[in-house]
């Protein structure tokens, strides 16, 4: 099946919650809505399933128009944050309830919910009730009522949030293997950067109810579009450096010169955003090429394998992300290093201008495998 | 402000507790010093809620004593503790404003009101919240409400501790970065004693200076997140901290070469006697991003199969078949990923040998 939303909007009140949201959907596609809580990702999804009407625009399910219809009629599944399951009915038969709805015959009803149950892990646990579950067991129930009805249509609404760390991991790959053998389109919304790497597909990136920029994820992730697309789409957050081009050079933060070279080449004059992700900041030079930030050190926290610098240039926040611990003491004054190659460059608007080649950004990580500061 | 000790803490929620499988405690030793910034990281079910309880009173123990700078304070009620505590949700008066909100609890324990006021603006300076200070909580973003929780735990200068029960678990991942700036401001600046609970490695390793990993009811590790890290006590650490975790392989060892099915592999010396000695299930542990992954035979490699790469921006996570069994290997993003058929290196400086769970040393 394709799904087409047309220029769909969702007024309640005088707030407007989507705004003139067109997109496209193709059968077997995996998708990922990232935006910040209150983006809209939640109300796009409503609508998509039907479960609630747009104010304006019209939902084509392969070219028919079924705005209007209701969500029985559809072919549609729908995984919540919340863990919501039928309290008083068993595991099985909380699978098997989409099943028994649609009429299917018993003895295939049986097959089914086995089957999804075991691709869960269930399969123990068939005659408990949910609260004799745990949390991740509780999700997963609801995943495999999702699942179960094989429906063109399966909307997740961030699914992990409520797990643990670690079984997020765990079900996420799991998920990827599920969503590989369907046909399904599959939504699945998310506040996380990595968790959109993770999933692949393709993304939307969606803010204060408008689509920002669709594409390949990894494609969008290496290209954003507009700051506000980077900011979502970075996590630490990205660095932006204020900066002006005149007479050659760019000028950025503090006065700091910026040769233009290789993407930042054709920039013609006038005032720029640039922006750098936290792996692309040093606290050692790589190359006769990066220039230098002086920096005050915030903070540095240590992951185990990695420390995050907090360092504040003037008055600009900016966060270096580098491999190995190392200790820095709060307080003291730092060159953070950068390659120019590195900057993603927007203009007054905050519209991409330039962005760097990613050999040049991979040349820059190169560094930290082969630099001379190599933490071991 | 106070050293936290527990001592021999046990507790079970049954009864007549028979079993060690009754406990949700089993045996807790542990030393929170006076001022330190700390961590409970633990999964879901592992007892660290339970643990908290205990500290701030609101459950009394089945065995064992805490202490407060070696006061025993076991049977002692909740509010004669001094303890602070912040939710994972805001806990705040909508109607109230943001300065109201904030003086609470100084209020209620009648503490005048000049001094409620420099406190309180302090405070609201310290979490950023002076610009808005008179404004309704109710109108408030989820971040702003989330430090005013924080504040109200602040404010009052005489707490023996504040305990953070998974306190950012609501906060978008960009706002997360600043919010955790701000607590290890705060400690910076309050030296205040900071016991964090999460199952969040992330937040828990970047916020303390000591996190106690907790599993099935016992803490198997307290250490600094670099310890941690490259020196898992136990597998449930090495799997647990870092992602993805650590790859475990059951083996046999032979001389200085750890067998895995089909494959062997090169220990160093001293790692592989202890291993001949220690018998039990053996596993060979390594880290994701110290697996190294070439693309041509060589000495001390094994071979694997590439069974699939993710591209997570700054890196990528490649899952390899060895001998039957699933590895994950993260590289840099510029690191080439050979097709289909690789070449393993185990360096035996970050390979690391467990006997049932526990490491080898």
């Amino acid at each position: 099946m394709s799904l087409r939303l047309e220029s769909i909007g969702k007024k309640v009140g005088r707030e407007t919650h989507i705004d003139a949201v067109s997109l496209e959907f193709e059968a077997g596609s995996r998708n990922v809505l990232l935006g910040r809580t209150l983006s809209g990702k939640t109300s796009l999804l409503r609508l998509m399933a039907g479960l609630d009407r747009p104010t304006c625009g019209r939902v084509m399910v392969n070219g028919q128009d079924v705005t209007g219809k209701s969500v029985r009629k559809r072919s549609i599944a729908m995984v919540y944050q919340q863990f919501i399951n039928y309290p008083s009915l068993s595991v099985f038969d909380n699978i098997a309830s989409p099943l028994k709805i649609a009429k299917i015959p018993k003895l295939e009803i049986y097959k089914r919910v086995r089957t999804t149950a075991e691709m869960l892990h269930l399969e123990g646990f068939l005659d408990r009730i949910p609260s004799e579950l745990s949390g991740g067991q509780q999700q997963r129930v609801a995943i495999a009522r999702a699942l179960v009805k094989e429906t063109d249509l399966l909307l997740l609404d961030e699914p992990l949030v409520n797990l643990d760390y670690k079984l997020r991991e765990e079900l996420r790959a799991e998920l990827q293997d599920i969503f590989e053998a369907r046909q399904a389109i599959v939504v699945y919304t998310t506040t996380e950067p990595t968790e959109a790497l993770m999933l692949g597909g393709n993304v939307v990136v969606i803010d204060e109810g408008r689509v920002l920029q669709t594409g390949a994820t990894p494609e969008v992730y290496h290209h954003p579009a507009t700051t506000k697309v980077a900011e979502v789409f970075s996590d630490p957050p990205i660095n932006f450096l204020t900066g002006r081009v005149y007479g050659g050079v760019a000028r950025v933060g503090r006065n700091i010169e910026v040769p233009l070279h290789n993407h930042m080449k054709s920039l013609t004059e006038g005032n720029y955003t640039f922006g750098v992700r936290s792996n692309h900041l040093f606290v050692s030079r790589g190359s006769q090429q990066d220039i230098e930030i002086p920096a005050t050190v915030e903070l540095a926290e240590i992951n185990g394998s990695e420390t995050f610098i907090h360092a504040n240039h003037g008055d600009i926040q900016l966060v270096v992300q580098e491999k190995g611990v190392r200790s820095v003491r709060i307080g003291v004054e730092l060159t953070i290093y950068v390659s120019p190659s590195c900057f993603f460059v927007y203009d007054e608007e905050g519209a991409l201008v330039a962005s760097p080649s990613r050999e040049a950004t991979e040349a820059a990580s190169d560094r930290r495998r082969h630099g001379p500061h190599r933490a071991e | 402000m106070a050293r936290i000790e527990l001592s021999e803490i046990a507790h079970s929620y049954v009864p007549r507790p028979g079993e060690e499988s009754e406990y949700a405690l089993k045996k807790i030793n542990n030393v929170w010093e006076d001022g330190a910034a700390c961590a409970l990281l633990g999964p879901s079910g592992c007892g660290k809620t339970t643990l908290l309880n205990i500290v701030s009173g609101l459950l009394t123990p089945s065995r064992g004593r805490v202490l407060f700078d070696g006061r025993d304070v076991t049977t002692l009620r909740a509010e004669k503790r001094n303890i602070a505590q912040v939710f994972q949700f805001p806990v705040l008066y909508d109607t109230m404003s943001v300065y109201d909100n904030l003086a609470f609890p100084l209020r209620n324990r009648g503490i005048n009101e000049t001094r409620v006021r420099d406190r309180v603006l302090e405070i609201a300076e310290v979490l950023e919240l002076t610009s808005f200070i008179g404004k309704r909580a109710a109108g408030l973003a989820a971040d702003a409400k989330q430090k005013i929780s924080l504040g109200r735990g602040l404010v009052r200068s005489d707490v023996a501790a504040i305990l953070f029960d998974e306190p950012l678990t609501v906060i978008d991942p960009q706002l997360k970065w600043h919010l955790r700036r701000k607590l290890k401001e705060i400690h910076e600046k309050l030296k205040l004693t900071f016991i964090y609970v999460t199952h969040d490695q992330m937040e828990a390793l970047t916020f303390a200076d000591q996190v106690a990993v907790m599993y099935e009811g016992e803490i198997v590790q307290v250490g600094s997140p670099q310890d941690l890290f490259e020196n898992p006590e136990h597998r449930f650490v090495g799997y647990f901290i870092g992602s993805p975790g650590m790859n475990f392989l059951e083996c046999t060892i032979d001389g200085k070469v750890a067998h895995v099915d089909g494959a062997d592999i090169r220990l160093d010396e001293k790692t592989a006697a202890k291993g001949l000695e220690a018998g039990g299930k053996l596993e060979l542990g390594i880290r994701p991003m110290y697996l190294e992954v070439h693309g041509k035979p060589g000495e001390n490699r094994v071979e694997a199969g590439v069974r699939m790469v993710e591209d997570l921006g700054s890196y990528k996570i490649v899952t390899l078949r060895l001998a039957g069994r699933t590895l994950k290997a993260s590289l840099s993003d510029d690191q080439p990923v050979p097709e289909k058929r690789a070449w393993l290196h185990f360096p035996p400086k970050w390979t690391r040998l467990f006997a049932d769970g526990w490491r080898i040393k």
